[in-house]
């Protein structure tokens, strides 16, 4: 577990735009956080906790972490780069739904939480528990409780995909459409 | 008598298909707007093999890599396969495109409204979140990730919780200016970049009422700045008049009978909302950002705050702003000399925002160089209708295609490191505009008179000269 004891981590941030062309496959590990860990020359920095400690899965860090830009390709960043959950008081909406998406916990604290996770990580890099079930972090004796949106919590446990799920419901949307072809048909466009 | 219903009780229950247990929503979605970021949707929907569903309900723009400058011979590489890649895309599913060289092209949210694709009463997702500038219209629009794109590719559907409602209501007559600009970066510095998270605004009050469409598309589109996904304001006849006559929009029969329904649409008096936040317009002044988020916004009269007087987690962060943007604390924020100026982006690139920054630089000298980037060709051509590009290249600034441009810093088009920029975009983020690049947002009115002095500036006296 490392501490990012910043505030309003934007997705720019988390990547920025210059590295979004990049297929997937390329994978999006080295990008995550590309300006704020590496020098001008591209030199990594070793003020930065998540450069001593690649293999660190778990990010705590202040309030409305992933706010800004719909890219999800911030979430593929952390992803591509290990970590399994951030812990912040906050997040971006549309950030937190993508993190979901692509398996990754955006777990709620109080802000006196993170601060007391920030405050004991200190400099070091402890190892930490993750509970889905009970919803509690554990960093050495302290347990910590944290939030997640139900929805959001059922979805990662189950590993559900959207799309499947939506396509089971293909006659209800079928339904769904010829009715409002029917009572507002002004909401197709007209053709040019 | 049913309750009183919210504008977003009326929309959210128009497009819901079906709700889960848990309260999720399936929503259809009216339409459907994808650009070249959309080639990781493209790539999911590839890989199951499936098809777009309604192609004809689905609309692509280039515009996030778009060159302003010699496209026709795209000199970059990676910017050429994107573009290409969205080009592709949209051919083989069958989707109109508004590719570099049709003469709608533009930046997503110019060209939505402009062709009448937008609609008040709609459903409008778009892979990118300044998708609430839709909202303007009275419509359900907000922005979602790429899995979400590829759901709505797939199914014309997306599933969403509701968000609570929060109204913000501005009365009272904007100052000379003053514009949607001043008033959004004025809200979101009262109440931070995550202020309204979790929420779906609706903007009302006599202010906003006498807004212009461009000015409550300004307004909407910087909702996501302050946290909110969605932001709208309710149709009335300056939405009409706008609409009216658009490509896309209905016509004959169809128009009367969808206008009936979209007067329909305002929230229903006594509605109650979860959160209420009162502005009053006269307290409002030109604003700028200082700092490196858009809550860190201040009057230009204003100094630069002072970490030492701070609360201890908004002092740490001021003092990381002030170090990344060169400032010193307690200083006024006028006079702060710029490097170059950008008028531009889905925020603040539409005509009625040329008019403004042309007023304020006619028959005057840019001090320092910039670029102007209309947000769309057909704005493009209606400022050269009325001499506009003339007033920005006689200042000295160039004039060139339209695209996300200098906002996104990905299209070619980037401030360099450690320069400052007078910008009429949205966000100040770090490395927004190019790394190290110092951004100060502001309204378009407010980036001419700064080009004008090479410093930021207080556009009030600018326009009292005009006016006089």
């Amino acid at each position: 577990m490392v501490a990012l004891p910043i505030e309003n981590v934007d997705t720019d941030q988390l990547i920025p735009a210059r590295f979004m062309s990049a297929p997937r496959s390329k994978g999006y590990g080295g990008f995550l956080l590309h300006d704020l860990r590496r020098d001008a020359d591209g030199a990594l920095r070793g003020d930065m906790p998540l450069n001593r400690h690649a293999d660190a899965s778990l990010i705590v860090t202040r309030r409305n972490f992933g706010c800004g830009s719909s890219r999800e390709a911030a979430v593929y960043a952390l992803v591509d780069a290990g970590i399994r959950a951030v812990i912040a008081p906050s997040f971006g909406d549309i950030f937190a739904g993508n993190a979901v998406n692509n398996g990754l916990l955006p777990a709620r604290v109080t802000e006196a939480d993170a601060e007391d996770l920030i405050a004991r990580i200190g400099a070091e890099v402890p190892a930490a528990r993750i509970d889905l079930e009970t919803c509690t972090i554990t960093l050495g004796d302290r347990d910590v409780p944290f939030e997640l949106d139900p929805v959001q919590r059922t979805k990662l446990m189950n590993g559900w995909d959207d799309i499947d799920l939506t396509r089971a419901e293909l006659d209800k949307i079928a339904r769904y459409r010829a009715e409002r072809r029917k009572t507002a048909p002004w909401a197709w466009p007209v053709a040019e | 008598m049913s309750a009183p219903r919210t504008m977003l009780d009326k929309l959210w229950g128009a497009h819901e298909v079906l709700r889960r247990d848990d309260g999720v929503s399936l929503l259809w979605v009216d339409r459907h707007l994808v650009h070249e970021g959309s080639h990781h949707a493209f790539a999911k929907l590839a890989d199951r093999g499936l098809a777009v569903a309604e192609p004809d309900l689905t609309f692509g723009v280039v515009d996030h890599y778009a060159p302003t400058r010699n496209r026709d011979a795209i000199a970059d590489p990676q910017i050429a396969r994107m573009v290409g890649t969205l080009q592709e895309n949209a051919a083989r599913h069958g989707i109109r495109l508004f590719g570099l060289r049709d003469p709608g092209q533009g930046i997503v949210h110019v060209v939505g409204p402009e062709q009448g694709l937008t609609l008040p009463g709609l459903l409008i997702n778009c892979g990118d979140s300044h998708t609430s500038t839709h909202g303007a219209f009275g419509a359900l629009a907000f922005g979602i990730g790429a899995t979400e794109v590829a759901h709505v590719l797939a199914t014309q559907t997306i599933w969403q919780a509701r968000p609570k409602s929060m109204r913000i209501t501005v009365d009272g007559a904007l100052g000379p200016g003053v514009s949607a600009k001043d008033v959004a970066l004025h809200w979101i510095a009262k109440l931070g970049t995550d202020g309204a998270r979790g929420h779906a605004i609706e903007y009302a009050g006599s202010t906003i009422r006498g807004l212009s469409m461009e000015g409550r598309m300004t307004l909407c589109n910087l909702s996501i700045e302050g946290g909110a996904r969605f932001g709208m304001v309710a149709p009335d006849q300056t939405t009409l008049d706008y609409v009216r006559g658009r490509p896309g929009a209905p016509k004959g029969e169809a128009w009367e009978s969808a206008a009936e329904y979209w007067l329909k649409l305002p929230s229903d008096p006594g509605a109650t909302f979860d959160r209420e936040v009162a502005v009053n317009a006269a307290e409002i002044a030109p604003t700028l950002t200082w700092g490196t988020t858009p809550e860190q916004a201040l009057p230009i009269d204003a100094t630069v705050p002072d970490p030492a007087r701070l609360e201890p987690g908004k002092a740490d962060q001021a003092r990381d702003a002030l170090d990344y943007m060169g400032l010193s604390p307690g200083r006024p924020i006028a006079g702060t000399p710029i490097d170059q100026v950008f008028i531009g982006s889905c925020t603040n690139a539409r005509v009625e925002d040329l008019r403004l920054a042309a007023m304020v630089l006619r028959g005057r000298q840019a001090k320092v160089p910039g670029m102007v980037s209309p947000g769309s060709t057909p704005v493009r051509l209606q400022a050269e209708r009325e001499g506009l590009d003339l007033v920005f290249i006689k200042a000295g600034l160039d004039w060139v295609g339209s695209g996300c441009s200098m906002c996104v810093g990905m299209n070619g088009d980037i401030v360099a490191p450690g320069k400052r920029c007078a910008s009429s975009t949205n966000r100040n983020f770090k490395g927004r505009q190019g790394r190290g690049a110092r951004t100060h947002i502001m309204s378009p009115a407010m980036v001419a008179a700064a080009a004008v002095t090479g410093e930021l500036t207080d556009v009030r006296p600018f326009l009292t000269k005009r006016a006089a």
